[in-house]
């Protein structure tokens, strides 16, 4: 099939950028939306054109590093699929496709395609983690923890951090990203110790990065490639609550 | 807390709730309406005889009121700064129309209550009518006959109607909103509390709409 393409073009950090109409000829089905870039960059390269920068990695749906906004829509038309699980099938001949990077204040594009996501980092750095005394491992299931907290625990942990709920909100807002950091060691006996911290200091770094608040669109949830649900945004709100109540939160 | 904007979230949650519960309030006090001028006159004055509390009463739906106001601006910018670049294509899959005009329907509305209180509170749109000073044959003030007099007139009923609407858009999506943001949510609840809170919206905006309709229609005189 023949595509037309409009690809966001920016030569780097701060600079003007602008959408470009790439042609994309000979494109088969079964090629994945990522191989299909690496053909239409072949032949800019073939050109002597400068080929399109996107990122990638795995290529397996599991890392996260895809980042575009397909048509409107961070990760493309498919629910609960990053780009690179994206295929062409999905597409028609003759097809218009619009790409642009994840557009949000805190994710500064590089180049083209490509943001820089270690905003996401520092959120997770600022309490998006258990402390533990380094040495022996433990025995398994010397801590015991419930069924169904593991069950929530592993739902939220779910979490790539790809980036696509800050792409999608119309706020920019890295709710559903903290949130499920939260949620997922709020669950756990072995997160609640610093629950009360984590959660003034993460929310805190979200604000500081400069993502903005949530106001409960929910595009994020339409949008996660891997189904995370805003009930853990409220289980972050409760847990903040808690927070305010506790000692521990300094 | 309020440094975090997930605490300035939750003031607006609560103040917001205040609101609504005061919106309630306020209709069933309307109902009156229907029952007369001796009834709403009566429940007018009774009101006022409560004296220092309505001011105190008063005085806490100003603060609540500035507090959304403020911190609802505040946060409105905020959010808009965190997307200086927006997208050429954009397809929304989640979101209402409601959710996305939170500020302006919320403007609306401030600016709706401040119509609202100068012909109705202060009395000041049209003195010629002003329940103050126009007694009832008992020596009430002579609520019925303002407010009907002015909902005869179709520029006020529409001005109400159109308000109202802002009203009901804001309350669409705020209800279900504010039980998400102060963690009263769960994955079982959300859908009731999305479809209530839909239906709750629309509820008021009937309830209230009605006034001017049933006035305006000549119903109520």
């Amino acid at each position: 099939m023949d595509l037309t393409l409009y690809v966001w073009r920016q030569s780097g950090p701060g600079a003007k950028g602008r959408l470009e109409e790439i042609e994309a000829r000979g494109i088969t089905a079964d090629m994945s939306f990522l191989e299909m870039l690496d053909v239409v960059n072949e032949g800019l390269i073939k050109t002597g054109r400068e080929p399109i920068a996107f990122d990638h990695d795995c290529r397996e749906g599991i890392c996260g590093m895809c980042s575009q906004v397909i048509n409107g829509v961070p990760h493309g038309p498919q629910e609960k699929t990053t780009v690179c699980q994206l295929h062409m099938r999905r597409f028609k001949d003759g097809d218009r496709i619009y790409i642009e990077p994840w557009r949000a204040r805190a994710f500064p594009v590089i180049k083209d395609l490509i943001v820089d996501r270690s905003a996401l980092d520092r959120i997770v750095q600022a309490g998006g983690y258990v402390s533990v005394h380094t040495g022996g491992v433990p025995d398994a299931n010397a801590v015991l923890v419930p069924k169904a907290d593991a069950d929530t625990a592993m739902d939220a942990a779910e979490c790539i951090g790809c980036g696509a709920c800050v792409a999608a909100c119309p706020n920019g807002s890295a709710m559903l990203f903290t949130a499920a950091k939260v949620a997922h060691l709020a669950a756990l006996p072995q997160g609640r110790a610093e629950a009360a911290r984590r959660v003034c200091m993460m929310t805190e770094a979200m604000l500081k990065e400069g993502f903005g608040s949530c106001s409960n669109h929910y595009e994020c949830q339409a949008a996660c490639p891997k189904g995370i649900k805003v009930k853990f945004i409220a289980k972050l709100n409760r847990e903040f609550i808690k927070a305010q109540f506790s000692k521990k939160s300094e | 807390m309020i440094k975090s904007s997930v605490g300035r979230k939750m003031v607006m949650a609560v103040t917001g709730a205040g609101m609504i519960f005061f919106i309630l309030v306020h209709l069933l006090g309307n109902l009156t309406l229907y029952s007369g001028p001796a009834a709403i006159n009566a429940y007018a004055y009774a009101l006022h005889r409560f004296g220092p509390l309505i001011w105190s009463f008063r005085l806490v739906m100003f603060c609540m009121f500035m507090l959304h106001l403020f911190f609802g601006i505040q946060l409105t910018l905020e959010n808009r700064a965190a997307r200086p670049q927006s997208y050429a294509v954009r397809n929304e899959r989640a979101t209402t129309f409601a959710g996305k005009s939170m500020v302006w329907s919320g403007l609306l509305i401030g600016a709706f209550l401040l119509f609202h209180l100068l012909q109705f509170t202060l009395q000041v749109i049209n003195p010629g009518i002003a329940a103050a000073s126009h007694p009832d044959p008992i020596g009430r003030p002579d609520v019925f006959t303002m407010v009907v007099l002015s909902f005869q007139r179709l520029s006020y009923a529409l001005l109400y109607i159109v308000s109202l609407t802002a009203l009901a858009l804001h309350l669409y999506h705020s209800i279900q909103s504010s039980f998400q943001t102060l963690g009263l949510n769960g994955e079982r609840t959300f859908p009731v509390v999305t479809v209530t809170g839909r239906v709750a919206a629309i509820m008021i905006f009937l309830g209230y709409a009605a006034f001017p309709i049933v006035i305006y229609m000549g119903f109520l005189r």
